[in-house]
């Protein structure tokens, strides 16, 4: 017996505006995600491999193709309570992703009461302790916290619904690289606790190559090249472009 | 001393406990923010003395304000009379303190109905977007095509004169302006990455519109409409001022500025009195909003 | 060439007034500048945007900049009047900043916006300034220089836009240029090219920079010298090509935490700060005042 796959995109396009300024992101993208398995996009600024993401999530409309979540075929932008409860999203800036007037009492609480959860309370010190806050930063404002506290909140918010897949759209490129480190640490302790399925989304080949087990790289909207990360690591990618990212990043990582 | 040290500690601490040390410290925080705004406060005391005045109004004027006295009627101002007497021998004083009851009650629902609109109106096309947006602000930009005087003119014209009737004609007319300022700010929210994350927790359409949008767009409207006061307490003047607002004896401050008109030059201080009090008014709500706009301001409220 | 350094600092602070009382952005830092290239590291907050800013006058009140010493060229250039701060500023020292979006004016070609920063700065005719715009917009190795000086910001690319600004910077020849993490915003790929071509003209014409960024080993692989700030202090001072023997547990951790491509590990290590890093005394190999020599 084969498992269908967490995620299952097939020929996806999507596109923003009408002709004739009709932009194209995506263009005929494909991937499937096992579960539990990480999965990392890849690809520079423009490349749409954010797009992806959130076309999955329901928040772009205008996409054409099959998707599918655990089994079930997902239509237009309207998403279902079941689905939020299967797939939640993490943003890239943690200044932007929290709202400026919410506590995060208030941006958890609301979270779970919207998912239909009782007990609240408790649930919050909980979601607090797994993402290594701690109870004293239930009733701050974003404003009080730094930039790796707000992911962290952002990174509660999205596990308070308890889902099964995460997307992860460069959760830390807006942070220091020390914090860097801590966020991926606790992703990747999150993923082995709670059995989550990953599709993360950067522009950093370190961090997927840290992160990721199987990686697609994204190049003008399409699709380049998928590879495990064994592949990446030993420089053995097929597609130029793929290798010309390679050798960029890698350049003045070598050092003197 | 100490007590009111921690109390401050308490208030200003980066970690509070609860939601209602929370809630008291990001308020405190305005507060010294606003403090900070000299000429801010002067604006709240004028505003508090104001308040104070049309509370306790009967107990703070000296005579009647309906009361004629023909025999001195247009005395200058005097130990009897601290502002003068006006045409009818009515006590400028008197009429002032009640008058400033009217003058409240014109502010204070013109200041309620017509934000409310214009935030509704606004945030609701700037939401929704698409046709629902179009007809909304073309109806905005109809409203807004009308210069508001003659506008309110119109209602009042077609509603008959009177304070009530003003008001209404002025609530009506000034929201157009809170309607764009409120769609500009929801277009730039409706985008931001915290909608889309509470729209991915399943919130719905209405959630999303009065728990998210409002809050962020109430604090810009608040501080536009303590800045337009000044303008809604002329334009009621100017009503008045008219016969269309407040009709006699009632003491408008406007309709006071009208009755001087005639004596303007031999009688200064019949229109000059209440043409003062309009200007000490106007002017604290002027500095008000200034200090509202440095605590409220989205950008400058961050630190 | 006399060994005396372009930019001298001693003692600098820049404290801001909070309601919880001064924040101290930068406390006390000392360095000096050669024809070198210099590169500030640390991570947001400590304090390495506020020195560059401090450098060019660009504190706003009520921050305030205070030191016991700033010299350029042997000229004290603390706190100097605005007025004065103009003539140096652009046309002696030079910024390029994150991103070139926000720092070229959306409403004016970018032709005319070489032409008009160079002659303010330098009294020439129309035609020998745009004759400058074309020669540096040449040096930053744009192919189609006529067309990009007619072309409006939004029309040119990040990586296009942030070459149009170091190309405005450089035209009035400055002595000294200081890059607030000029990369940040651009693709890896442009990245490297956008660096080496700032690299050559910084080399060419033997400017000083500074370059400020939190990337370590970017900063490694570009300068000759590098400074490590820690909560507005310098933490270490190290020759660029000896990073990895960084002795301050603090570079050793930031150096540490980053993920690589061809060393897999399973948890990345993370930093435990100390209290004692801010207040300690800095790392360097050699006395602060000792100015390695020049370029490599």
């Amino acid at each position: 017996m084969t498992k269908p796959p967490m995620l299952s995109i097939h020929d996806l396009n999507v596109w923003f505006g009408d002709p004739p300024d009709r932009v194209d992101a995506v263009k005929h993208a494909s991937i499937a995600v096992a579960e539990g398995a990480s999965f990392g996009l890849v690809g520079e600024s423009g490349s749409g491999k954010s797009t992806i993401l959130r076309a999955v999530a329901g928040l772009i409309d205008s996409w054409s193709g099959n998707l599918e979540v655990a089994g079930r075929t997902i239509h237009g932008a309207r998403r279902d309570r079941q689905f939020f409860k299967t797939v939640q999203m993490v943003f890239q800036d943690p200044y932007a992703s929290l709202h400026p007037r919410h506590s995060v009492d208030a941006v958890l609480s609301e979270t779970l009461r919207l998912q239909g959860i009782g007990d609240v309370d408790r649930r919050i010190n909980r979601l607090l302790d797994d993402v290594g806050l701690g109870r004293s930063f239930r009733f701050r404002y974003p404003h009080q916290l730094s930039g790796g506290q707000r992911q962290r909140v952002a990174i509660a918010r999205a596990l308070a619904a308890e889902p099964r897949l995460l997307l992860l759209d460069e959760p830390t490129s807006a942070l220091d690289v020390s914090v860097q480190a801590e966020i991926l640490n606790l992703l990747s302790d999150l993923r082995a606790e709670h059995g989550l399925t990953y599709l993360m989304v950067t522009h950093d080949l370190a961090v997927v190559g840290h992160m990721c087990d199987r990686i697609a790289v994204m190049q003008h909207g399409r699709l380049v090249e998928e590879l495990q990360v064994e592949d990446l690591r030993r420089g053995a990618a097929q597609a130029d472009y793929t290798r010309g990212l390679i050798a960029a990043s890698g350049s003045y990582r070598a050092g003197g | 001393m100490t007590n009111t040290m921690t109390r401050r500690e308490w208030l200003l601490s980066d970690a509070p406990q609860t939601r209602r040390q929370a809630r008291l410290g990001a308020f405190y925080q305005g507060w010294l923010t606003f403090r900070a705004n000299k000429l801010a406060m002067l604006g709240l005391i004028i505003l508090i003395l104001l308040l104070g005045m049309a509370a306790f109004a009967p107990l703070l004027a000296p005579k009647s304000p309906f009361a004629q006295d023909l025999a001195s009627r247009l005395q200058p101002p005097s130990a009897e009379h601290w502002l003068g007497t006006d045409a009818l021998g009515r006590d400028i004083l008197s009429r002032l303190i009640h008058g400033s009851r009217i003058t409240l009650f014109i502010v204070g629902t013109v200041a309620l109905i017509a934000p409310v609109i214009g935030l509704f109106i606004g945030t609701v096309a700037g939401f929704a977007g698409g046709w629902v947006d179009q007809v909304l602000m073309r109806i905005t930009d109809i409203f807004l095509a009308f210069p508001k005087l003659i506008l309110a003119l119109a209602f009042v014209a077609a509603l008959g004169p009177s304070i009530g009737n003003a008001v209404l004609a002025l609530a009506l007319t000034a929201w157009p302006p809170y309607a764009r300022l409120a769609r500009a700010e929801t277009l730039t929210i409706r985008n931001a990455d915290f909608i889309a994350a509470a729209r991915l927790q399943g919130a719905g359409r209405a959630r999303l519109l009065f728990r998210h949008i409002w809050p962020l767009c109430v604090s810009s409207l608040i501080v536009r409409v303590a800045l337009d006061m000044a303008g809604i307490i002329l334009s009621a003047a100017g009503l008045g001022f008219l016969g269309l607002g407040a009709q006699p004896p009632m003491p408008e401050w406007g309709a006071m500025i009208s009755d001087g008109r005639t004596y303007i030059l031999d009688f200064w201080w019949v229109a000059a009195m209440p043409g003062l009090a309009i200007f000490t008014v106007s002017m604290a709500f002027n500095l008000l909003g200034d200090g509202l706009r440095d605590v409220l301001d989205p950008k400058g409220g961050a630190k | 060439m006399t060994d005396a350094p372009l930019l001298s600092v001693r003692n600098l602070r820049v404290t801001f007034p909070t309601r919880q009382g001064l924040f101290q952005a930068v406390r006390g830092i000392n360095f000096d500048l050669g024809r070198e290239r210099l590169g500030v590291v640390g991570e947001s907050g400590s304090g390495k945007s506020m020195t560059g800013r401090s450098v060019l006058g660009l504190i706003r009140p009520p921050g305030r900049v205070e030191a016991d010493r700033m010299e350029f060229q042997g000229q004290s250039i603390l706190n100097l009047p605005e007025r004065r701060m103009r003539k140096i500023r652009g046309q002696r020292i030079s910024m390029v900043m994150q991103d070139p979006k926000f720092s070229l004016n959306p409403v004016m070609t970018v032709g005319r916006q070489i032409t008009e920063a160079y002659r303010l700065h330098r009294r020439v005719s129309r035609a020998d300034a745009h004759a400058k715009a074309l020669e540096m917009l040449r040096a930053v190795q744009i192919r189609d220089p006529e067309r990009v000086m007619d072309s409006y910001p939004h029309e040119v690319s990040g990586g296009m836009g942030q070459r149009i600004m170091i190309a405005m910077m450089l035209a009035p020849d400055p002595e000294i240029l200081i890059a607030d993490e000029p990369t940040s915003a651009l693709d890896v790929s442009v990245r490297n090219e956008v660096l080496s071509i700032m690299d050559n003209l910084v080399r060419d014409r033997g400017m000083g920079l500074i370059f400020i960024s939190h990337d370590l080993n970017m900063v490694a692989q570009f300068c000759d010298r590098v400074l490590i700030m820690y909560a507005g202090r310098i933490v270490e001072t190290l020759p660029a090509r000896e990073l990895h023997k960084a002795r301050h547990p603090y570079t050793q951790g930031l150096l540490a935490s980053l993920p690589r491509l061809d060393a897999p590990q399973d948890r990345l290590p993370v930093l435990t700060r100390q209290d004692s890093w801010r207040d300690g005394d800095p790392i360097a190999p050699h006395a602060d005042t000792d100015l390695p020599g020049g370029l490599r």
